[in-house]
């Protein structure tokens, strides 16, 4: 059952990821993107990180998704009313862009195909807390972030703080 | 399993029982009468009115973009569905036992968002346009200061399980998995030394174990009719100048099934108030002495008596809540966007983050 | 297998119970419903006049200001919640001697004072300022004096009491 809806749910976010290269329409590809994100979560949910499949909704879907459909909405002048003109780029490389694309799946797919996941230390000690696999995830992951992972927790305060202050400026600078 | 056939089942049943009481709370506050005329005072007025909107002509603007616009009522209704699936009805019964329980919800929120926006730009028209644009704006600011104070709760907490903080405000509490040598204490404070676990009542209710969480309750409160669109922060459709907002294109019974997802996402943030702050399923009187009131109005957790008590207790406190979103909604006048975005980030933000440093305190103290 | 998976998947019936409602509402609707549309029925809603322009007016910036200061304060939300759940645990806090409560504690009140310096700087800034309606003045004169209005409100008021 769970490898059938695995299977299920990689379909949809391959075949959404899919549809939205291919479409022109730029606020269907981001709607698309939804699709793509909730496959995503639901493949977190399937390996057991609850709270991960959660947060991804959240932010991704809440937050980035949003986020970039007020940028289309704020900046997407289409031509004569209608919305759905496609964007126009001035230079179109299909050579090159073809080659660079499947260079980088080729490489991509190498890699995969010869590492050794299962070998993996982080793996292996994950596989032996069975205790991890029985419950939720979210005390644990309180109890790394306040041990083991305080200075990056530090460090994101900051970097948020710094994402907040550079977004902010950058986009008050043009009005 | 029984908790989804009872939401499906039941939500319709609440919309119609809803616009019904909206429309007789909306009359009796403006002093007039409200519907009279289909059955007995009314009664059956939402009735015919879901009849007529089945046999409405579903219209799709030509202009409009079909595909996303026959989508997106899909999207919200499904979306403020799924978040019942968190809610516990009884001690026993709830729909997915989710230990991210209250994030889920949170997470439900956001995926409603995409929804309105998906209405809005979909219909090729000013007024849902600029609706969507005004209810996304609206509902991502005030999801800050909700989150906030969900995040108090769970500090006191300690749980997302929203089961979990049900039994934690009641006489019940030894009664779930890991709560089994739990005790509590008068306003949650250990030190007091006065042990009111069998006292129960309202005395363990969220705000009366932590008091500053009322402060919590009331931002809470103030941002989920924010959540909900509906007024004094119901710019995204304000009827006066964007007639219906993002729905504004919307007939039949699509339109339907958006207002179905309004009147849910009511419902959704009224359950969740009272299980976060009212005390859930418990009883709101203790145990005095000889008068023991709480053993009498609250059953065992697995008995039928325990169910028939908890249910009775969790729906007559979230329709009170409904009740006051009614009462504000007839009785305040609506903010203007740039009040509104004061209200949210220099009021209710500091506020709820204030409450938070307090109550990390607070829960230091309750150990 | 984990039970978390099995409630993940509750909640997966949930939407599938949601769509399902949907969808079956739309088709007993579709059998019941008449469909005769034209061309007046399918034009934009207007208030009864044509409709004029482009949808795509000028919106203001401070929307997308809103929505990434929200992307910001969200990640710090999720940051949070799992700190929530476990700084004031019982047995952490026994195992500790008391100190682990109070040191996550400090650690977050840190992690917070970050970013409420963020706020500050936004709100020091004013990109949490809304455009305010300005009022104009008209050197309108009504041909009703003050004195009429005071005259009115002050019978009401008397009524009232």
């Amino acid at each position: 059952m769970v490898l059938l809806l695995f299977y299920f749910f990689c379909f949809l976010i391959v075949v959404s990821a899919f549809l939205m290269l291919l479409t022109r329409h730029i606020l269907y590809a981001a709607f698309l993107l939804l699709l793509t994100f909730l496959g995503i979560a639901a493949l977190y949910a399937l390996v057991g990180a609850d709270f991960l499949a959660v947060s991804q909704v959240v932010i991704y879907v809440g937050g980035v998704l949003v986020l970039l459909l007020f940028g289309i909405m704020l900046t997407h002048q289409p031509v004569g009313g209608q919305p759905s003109a496609a964007p126009q780029t001035e230079s179109r490389n299909l050579w090159w862009g073809a080659l660079t694309g499947i260079g980088f799946f080729a490489l991509l797919a190498q890699v995969i195909y010869k590492a050794d996941f299962t070998s993996k230390a982080w793996i292996v000690s994950a596989e032996s807390q069975k205790r991890l696999l029985n419950n939720s995830s979210i005390p644990h992951l309180g109890a790394n972030l306040m041990t083991h992972y305080l200075l990056p927790f530090e460090i994101i305060a900051i970097l948020l703080l710094v994402a907040l202050v550079g977004a902010t400026l950058l986009a008050s600078r043009k009005s | 399993m029984l908790s989804l056939v009872f939401f499906l089942l039941f939500i319709p049943l609440f919309a119609l029982a809803g616009v019904y009481a909206e429309r007789k709370v909306s009359a009796f506050i403006q002093d007039r009468l409200g519907p009279m005329e289909v059955g007995r005072y009314g009664l059956l007025q939402t009735l015919a009115d879901i009849i007529k909107l089945l046999l409405k002509e579903d219209i799709i603007p030509s202009l409009a973009d079909k595909r996303l616009f026959k989508l997106a009522p899909l999207i919200i209704f499904v979306a403020v569905f799924a978040g019942f699936a968190a809610i516990p009805l009884t001690p026993t019964l709830i729909g997915s036992g989710l230990q991210v329980g209250v994030f889920f919800i949170l997470a439900i929120v956001s995926l409603d968002v995409v929804g309105i926006m998906m209405a809005g730009w979909s219909s090729n028209s000013k007024y849902p346009l600029l609706g969507a644009m005004r209810a996304v704006a609206q509902i991502i600011s005030y999801e800050i200061p909700t989150g906030l104070a969900i995040l108090a709760v769970v500090m006191i907490c300690q749980t997302l399980d929203l089961q979990s903080i049900s039994y934690q405000q009641g006489i019940w509490i030894n009664h779930y998995q890991h709560l089994e040598a739990d005790q509590n204490y008068l306003f949650g404070l250990k030190p007091l030394g006065i042990d009111i676990t069998l006292v129960g009542g309202f005395l363990t209710w969220n705000i009366v174990r932590m008091p500053f969480l009322s402060i919590a309750f009331v931002i809470y409160f103030i941002a989920s009719l924010a959540e909900c669109n509906r007024a004094p922060f119901d710019i995204p459709e304000a009827e006066s100048e964007l007639i219906g907002g993002y729905h504004t294109e919307y007939s039949g019974l699509r339109w339907a099934f958006i207002m179905l997802a309004e009147y849910g996402m009511m419902l959704l943030v009224s359950f969740l108030g009272v299980i976060l702050f009212l005390g859930s399923w418990n009883t709101p009187l203790p145990n005095l002495g000889y008068l023991a009131l709480a053993d009498w109005t609250s059953g065992k957790p697995d008995t039928l008596w325990g169910q028939l008590t908890s249910i009775f207790w969790l729906f007559s406190k979230t329709f009170l809540l409904i009740f006051a979103q009614m009462w504000i909604r007839w009785t305040y006048p609506r903010l203007r966007i740039d009040q509104l975005m004061y209200l949210c980030w220099k009021v209710l933000v500091p506020f709820a983050l204030a409450i938070v440093l307090l109550c990390g305190v607070w829960r230091l103290w309750m150990v | 297998m984990n039970p978390q998976i099995s409630a993940f998947g509750m909640a997966f019936l949930f939407i599938l119970g949601g769509i399902v409602l949907v969808l079956l509402g739309l088709a007993v609707a579709s059998l019941l419903r008449p469909h005769r549309p034209n061309v007046e029925k399918l034009a934009a809603y207007e208030c009864g006049e044509e409709a004029l322009g482009s949808v795509w007016g000028q919106f203001n910036g401070r929307y997308y200001v809103i929505a990434l200061i929200f992307v910001l304060f969200e990640v710090e939300l999720v940051f949070l919640f799992p700190w929530a759940t476990v700084f004031g645990q019982k047995e952490l806090i026994e195992i500790t001697e008391g100190r682990w409560g109070w040191f996550s504690l400090v650690e977050v009140w840190l992690f917070i004072g970050i970013l409420v310096l963020g706020l500050a700087y936004i709100w020091a800034k004013g990109h949490l300022e809304w455009l305010k309606p300005q009022p104009q003045d008209t050197d309108y004169q009504s041909k009703i004096p003050a004195k009429a209005y005071e005259r009115i409100n002050r019978t009401y008021q008397k009524n009232k009491t």
